[in-house]
């Protein structure tokens, strides 16, 4: 999991500060606002990012969560974590999006392509000084066939994946964020990397063979 | 060796197997699951290669200036949040069913006496065994048309069932509503149910839009395999009997209550 990890303290003293920044912003200070924005943003855009694969629709989700998030201020208690709350208003409206951009693509003749990573260079991938063409081919392939496993789990699936696998999210928050069970949450995880494991085995176990022709020489 | 099941591994791996200690005692004697488990390992390990773009340091900032003018001038107080007016919509929507089923109580159903008999309770009652009524019937058609689905194997066609999934996703959140209610009613016969019910439609609703005839099969082996068809009819009929129990008998007929209304 990549998720990056503070100390128990660090975390200890930004909940402490966000607090007093959701008091103050209650209390009227609208500029104690942007702390609690410019602090968190980032994360927020990592999962909708995540979520969606897609950066015009990751900033529109990460202002959108904000917005919400303020307008729902008085909702939040105290004792929460604003970054977690904030996290959940995100992935909720990320699920939306998707939704929509879904219902976007199907009207669409061609599928929209919003393969940012396919932008990226693809060397990127290849660690090695010296690629092969070999190995070069193959983590093209690779990449693509990973954005297409991606797009082809469910919205709850791709959901519960990134939460989990990419995010370090407790299973309960990821149930919060579903409107499920735990149990079904844990099960939505399961049959997310299940798929996923089905779609690129392939291609990893033919990367194995990749990576064995592009360094024996 | 019984080894272990994929989903096992893989809820080991995401550290969320509920008997971790286990899996790893069998991973440390079990070469060929240690195997397995580097198999999903290397999956993963792929799909961590994608890059996540950074979206500038001073990414916040921007953020807020996006936002800032949208604003309003203060945040809503919980009291406002509650009182508004989407919020008020819905409210509407639930007090007019109550108000709905409350006056098709005192219409149709009076007692001896001629007195209402439908206190709150009972009305209380009386929605929330309709309510779920409606969606287990409706729920019940759904799993027998899947039931009965006939997509020809041989043709290899996929079966677009993007609609099943819109139904699916309907059914689901009103499921999961009612699944609350009756945890917290303690109605664990219900519960079960509709916990079973839930994650069907999970498995529906998270298909894929199109499907092959033996994923379809699956599906419909599924429902059979796990009884969920005859459990819903068998807790909807149970609901039929409830609804008879807390509906009491009409004691007149329309002429004598325009005669008493008279009088």
């Amino acid at each position: 999991m990549i998720r990056m990890q503070p100390s128990v303290e660090n975390t200890q003293a930004i909940a402490d500060s966000d607090a007093v920044a959701v008091e103050r912003t209650l209390a009227g200070d609208r500029d104690a606002f942007r702390v609690l924005v410019e602090r968190h943003s980032h994360n927020v855009f990592r999962l909708a990012y995540r979520m969606t694969r897609n950066r015009p629709d990751a900033e529109e989700i990460v202002q959108e969560a904000f917005l919400r998030a303020y307008q729902k201020l008085g909702k939040f208690e105290a004792r929460a974590n604003f970054g977690t709350w904030v996290y959940r208003i995100a992935a909720n409206y990320a699920i939306d999006r998707m939704r929509q951009r879904k219902k976007e693509e199907a009207r669409k003749v061609e599928p929209a392509i919003h393969d940012e990573a396919a932008e990226n260079d693809p060397v990127s991938l290849v660690h090695d000084a010296a690629p092969t063409p070999e190995r070069l081919a193959h983590n093209i392939e690779l990449r693509k066939q990973m954005e297409t496993a991606l797009a082809t789990l469910s919205h709850s699936e791709r959901t519960a994946f990134v939460m989990r696998h990419w995010e370090g999210c407790a299973i309960e928050e990821i149930a919060q964020v579903l409107k499920s069970s735990s149990g079904a949450a844990k099960n939505t995880v399961f049959r997310a990397v299940q798929k996923l494991r089905l779609a690129l085995q392939p291609f990893v176990g033919r990367g194995t063979q990749a990576r064995a022709m592009g360094t024996e020489s | 060796m019984k080894h272990m099941t994929e989903e096992e591994l893989i809820g080991y791996k995401e550290g969320v197997a509920a008997q971790r200690a286990v899996i790893a005692q069998h991973l440390a004697d079990c070469e060929e699951c240690r195997a397995e488990l580097e198999r999903i390992e290397a999956v993963l390990a792929a799909l961590d290669t994608l890059s996540v773009p950074s979206p500038g340091d001073d990414y916040g900032r921007h953020v807020w200036q996006q936002i800032a003018p949208r604003l309003p001038e203060r945040p809503a107080r919980w009291w406002q949040e509650r009182f508004a007016p989407k919020r008020l919509g819905t409210l509407a929507a639930v007090v007019a069913l109550l108000v709905v089923a409350f006056l098709v109580g005192r219409i149709t159903k009076h007692d001896r006496s001629g007195n209402d008999v439908a206190t709150k309770e009972q009305i209380r009652e009386r929605v929330l065994v309709v309510a779920v009524g409606d969606h287990l019937s409706r729920s019940e058609m759904f799993l027998v048309e899947i039931s009965n689905a006939q997509p020809n194997p041989s043709s290899g066609k996929l079966v677009n069932i993007s609609a099943e999934q819109r139904r699916a996703e309907d059914l689901l959140e009103e499921n999961q509503l009612y699944r609350q209610t009756a945890l917290q009613e303690g109605d664990r016969v219900m519960a079960s149910t509709l916990d079973e019910l839930e994650r069907f439609l999970l498995d529906i609703a998270n298909s894929p839009d199109e499907i092959t005839p033996a994923q379809l099969e699956r599906i419909r082996q599924k429902i059979k395999a796990r009884g969920i068809l005859f459990k819903v009819r068998v807790v909807g009929k149970e609901l039929q009997e409830r609804q008879k129990a807390t509906t009491p008998a009409p004691a007149q007929n329309d002429s004598t209550r325009i005669e008493r209304n008279k009088a």
